[in-house]
């Protein structure tokens, strides 16, 4: 509050567009003392390095380890190129990989379809101010703060076979994690627990974030509640749907924790961030075959990670 | 978001990583490991030598994957044993098994502890030839009580020792004496008498074979017992070996035989871990279970003197029924260790027949690989299973230890389990196996 008329009082600084239009570079580098050109730098720096070291290194580092058949052990020289061969053994020889990709897209379908529209609905439900809305409210956010072990664990108390909640409710002797035909829905459905609390908490905040006046001007007009969100409501909230779209997409591509605390991914559960463990993390360290795994799958991010940046880059230049 | 890396086993002792708290080393094992895709060969050299001279230090330290309670007791009182013998302290840092396992190279390339816990078999070899294990030839020339099988099993490729075997526990069918008493059943010799004893179990209401392959590694078992049953020893070590064709008509064989005995097994066992599977004969509900001595870690103390194996009935006349898996457990030396002649010192007493004395007192499901160890505490079972791996002809490690770790685990067990949910397409199966082993096997 105090330094707002500081500035406006300092005599350089005679409005706004002075500064940023003609002339303003060379006056504003005047305005920086030594130490803020300093901090900027280092600003700019600190997060290049690591998105270098942590994000674009090992990313190459990945692409370039696919082409070659090191098993983690060893100098890096002499690491033997093997060129596309992890590539066609990947898509010929490697039975996991097909039902990998068709677990993905089913994972996407599913959080798409069902649990980010559960989600939102759940919020408009707890935006009306209902009894024990917060209640409802942590209830559902519960899962989202766990983590997905303990997620996995508490599933596999009501899934297993034998001696699971579910099997001995019903009467049944389904096999919820061991038949493939069953078990991706199983997951899904411990996975859509978790994501339908995800969304409901940003939806909610979007909801909470809406002018009232907009709804006030709707009702006078005699919409209905119905009307009111999705001719109203849901064209403002344009920007946490961006959100909830990006996070729905990642989320289905990194999805990983529960199978892997199922059955590590396997039987039924492949999925494509899976086998890039199974084969590079433990003993098995088929570091160039995983990597091959891991530019495939990175390459399919880059189709999303695209679209994305395309609209949003779209919506700035508006 | 913390990634879980181990999947817990059974449900009442299953708690995640997240809830027990990481460990502070398998935080360190996945810095290593992060490291270890950096610059592999700069973090093997770092492994400094400067500490390694100067005046005798008195401690030595201790990689241990017995996370379990039961084993990680006995492992402290094993090294309770060591201090007393010699003056030096032991820095035990026990990781979860599982962990321990999948961290092997990132550990082993870092600053391993100076002796860790390993097995025999292939695994061994693997990281003898990469030279990621200290030599302890001059340890086996001190150690007494180890047959030529186990001098053997602890040789690595070079000719060189670089393991010191503690225990072994054999694979071979369990069953409850009470049971079996009560329903008059008698112990198979044949394909055709197991066959026939199933029939006669599903009769009475019994699972005649428990079975659960969720973690995927217990299916090996039946395969490797198979192959030894069918094709012998030989045949077996060379198929892990990556010398014999998946293809050919002897593998193709033993899956006709699994297929042929599916129907006897428990049903839906890819969604049943070892453990729950264990409790169904524990439960009377099963007449049988093909699995390591260490199933009766689900029995009650009261129920122990009621469990009894039979080792898997001939299928080959040729071949016979004297050969089985019995898996060997033990210790191995760092390349480098911190202090050369304590952790030597260690190798030699772990080897000792004290060190066995202190198992054989303490833990009723194993046995001890040293011969010249007091086992007069041994259970009826113990002295049994002794007895079948004093007989058997040959001994095989398992599946998972026996051939590459990468041909065991990205390959076999997702294979296995493909062949339990559809026995029929075995042509198919073992063509697609045989390609990715020929990718595998190159170097």
């Amino acid at each position: 509050m105090s330094d707002l008329p500081l500035i406006q009082a300092d005599p350089a600084v005679s409005s706004p567009a002075a500064t940023t239009r003609k002339g303003g570079r060379g006056r504003g580098s005047r305005l920086l003392s030594r130490t803020d050109r300093v901090v900027i730098a280092l600003m700019v720096l600190v997060p290049l390095l690591l998105v270098v070291g942590l994000v674009w290194f090992p990313a190459l580092a990945t692409v370039a380890l696919s082409g070659t058949n090191w098993d983690g052990i060893g100098p890096i020289g002499e690491i033997e190129w093997v060129g596309g061969r992890n590539y066609s053994d990947v898509i010929n020889i490697y039975p996991p990989f097909v039902p990998a990709v068709q677990n993905n897209l089913l994972w996407l379908a599913a959080l798409f379809v069902v649990a980010t529209p559960f989600g939102m609905f759940l919020a408009v439900l707890l935006d009306k101010e209902i009894r024990g809305s917060r209640f409802y409210q942590t209830a559902l956010y519960l899962p989202v703060v766990l983590s997905l072990a303990l997620i996995g664990f508490v599933w596999q108390l009501i899934y297993s076979r034998d001696q699971g909640l579910l099997n001995a409710a019903l009467g049944t002797s389904t096999d919820w994690y061991g038949d493939p035909d069953v078990n991706i829905w199983a997951v899904l459905v411990a996975a859509g627990w978790r994501h339908v609390g995800y969304i409901m908490l940003l939806y909610l905040a979007g909801l909470k974030g809406v002018d009232p006046s907009l709804r006030e001007a709707a009702a006078v007009d005699g919409a209905s509640e119905a009307t009111t969100f999705f001719k109203v409501v849901f064209p403002v909230l344009r920007p946490i749907n961006i959100i909830v779209l990006v996070v729905t997409v990642i989320e289905s591509l990194r999805a990983f924790d529960l199978v892997w605390v199922v059955n590590k991914g396997r039987n039924g559960l492949e999925l494509i961030s899976a086998l890039v463990t199974q084969n590079v993390v433990g003993e098995a360290s088929r570091i160039g075959f995983g990597s091959a795994l891991a530019t495939l799958m990175l390459a399919v991010s880059l189709v999303f990670i695209t679209v994305y940046l395309a609209t949003v880059m779209r919506e700035n230049r508006k | 978001m913390s990634r879980p890396r181990t999947q817990a086993e059974y449900l009442a002792r299953l708690v995640p990583p997240s809830v027990a708290g990481l460990r502070r080393r398998s935080l360190l094992a996945g810095a290593a490991g992060t490291g270890a895709l950096l610059g592999t060969g700069l973090l093997a050299g770092c492994g400094s030598d400067s500490e390694s001279g100067g005046a005798e230090s008195k401690t030595v330290s201790l990689g241990s994957n017995q996370s379990d309670p039961k084993p990680k007791d006995v492992l402290a009182k094993v090294m309770a044993g060591f201090q007393t013998a010699s003056g030096v302290e032991v820095a035990i840092n026990t990781v979860d098994h599982n962990t321990f396992q999948e961290n092997i190279n990132n550990y082993l390339q870092g600053k391993p502890d100076d002796v860790y816990t390993w097995f025999a078999g292939y695994r061994m070899r693997f990281f003898a030839a990469k030279g990621l294990a200290g030599d302890v030839s001059d340890v086996w020339g001190k150690l007494s009580g180890y047959s030529d099988a186990f001098k053997k099993a602890s040789t690595g490729d070079d000719g060189k020792q670089y393991f010191v075997p503690a225990s072994y526990y054999p694979w071979a069918m369990f069953y409850r004496k009470s049971v079996w008493q009560q329903r008059g059943y008698q112990v198979p010799k044949t394909l055709d008498e197991l066959n026939a004893l199933g029939a006669q179990m599903k009769r009475d209401g019994l699972n005649p074979i428990a079975f659960g392959d969720k973690d995927g590694w217990p299916a090996m078992g039946t395969f490797d017992i198979l192959n030894l049953r069918i094709n012998g020893y030989q045949f077996h070590i060379d198929l892990m070996a990556g010398k014999e064709a998946w293809t050919s008509d002897k593998v193709k064989k033993v899956f006709d035989t699994w297929a042929g005995l599916l129907p006897l097994h428990q049903a839906d066992s890819l969604g049943r871990t070892w453990q729950e599977a264990a409790q169904s004969l524990q439960q009377k509900k099963s007449g049988m279970y093909l699995l390591g001595l260490f199933v009766g870690q689900q029995f009650n103390d009261d129920e122990q003197d009621d469990l009894d194996f039979f080792t898997f009935p001939e299928i080959d006349p040729a071949i016979g029924a004297k050969a089985l898996d019995a898996p060997i457990d033990g210790y191995m030396m760092a390349r480098k260790p911190k202090s050369a002649a304590n952790a030597k010192k260690l190798m030699e007493y772990l080897g000792s027949k004290d060190a066995a004395d202190v198992t054989v007192k303490n833990d009723p499901n194993t046995l001890v690989a040293n011969s010249g160890a007091d086992v007069s505490g041994y259970t009826a079972l113990q002295k049994k299973a002794a007895e079948l791996v004093g007989s058997a002809t040959e001994i095989a490690q398992f599946l998972d230890r026996d051939t590459r770790p990468d041909f065991a685990s990205t390959v076999m067990i997702p294979a296995l389990q493909q062949f339990i949910k559809d026995p029929k397409d075995i042509g198919g199966l073992l063509t697609s196996i045989e390609n990715q082993k020929k990718s595998i096997f190159t170097d």
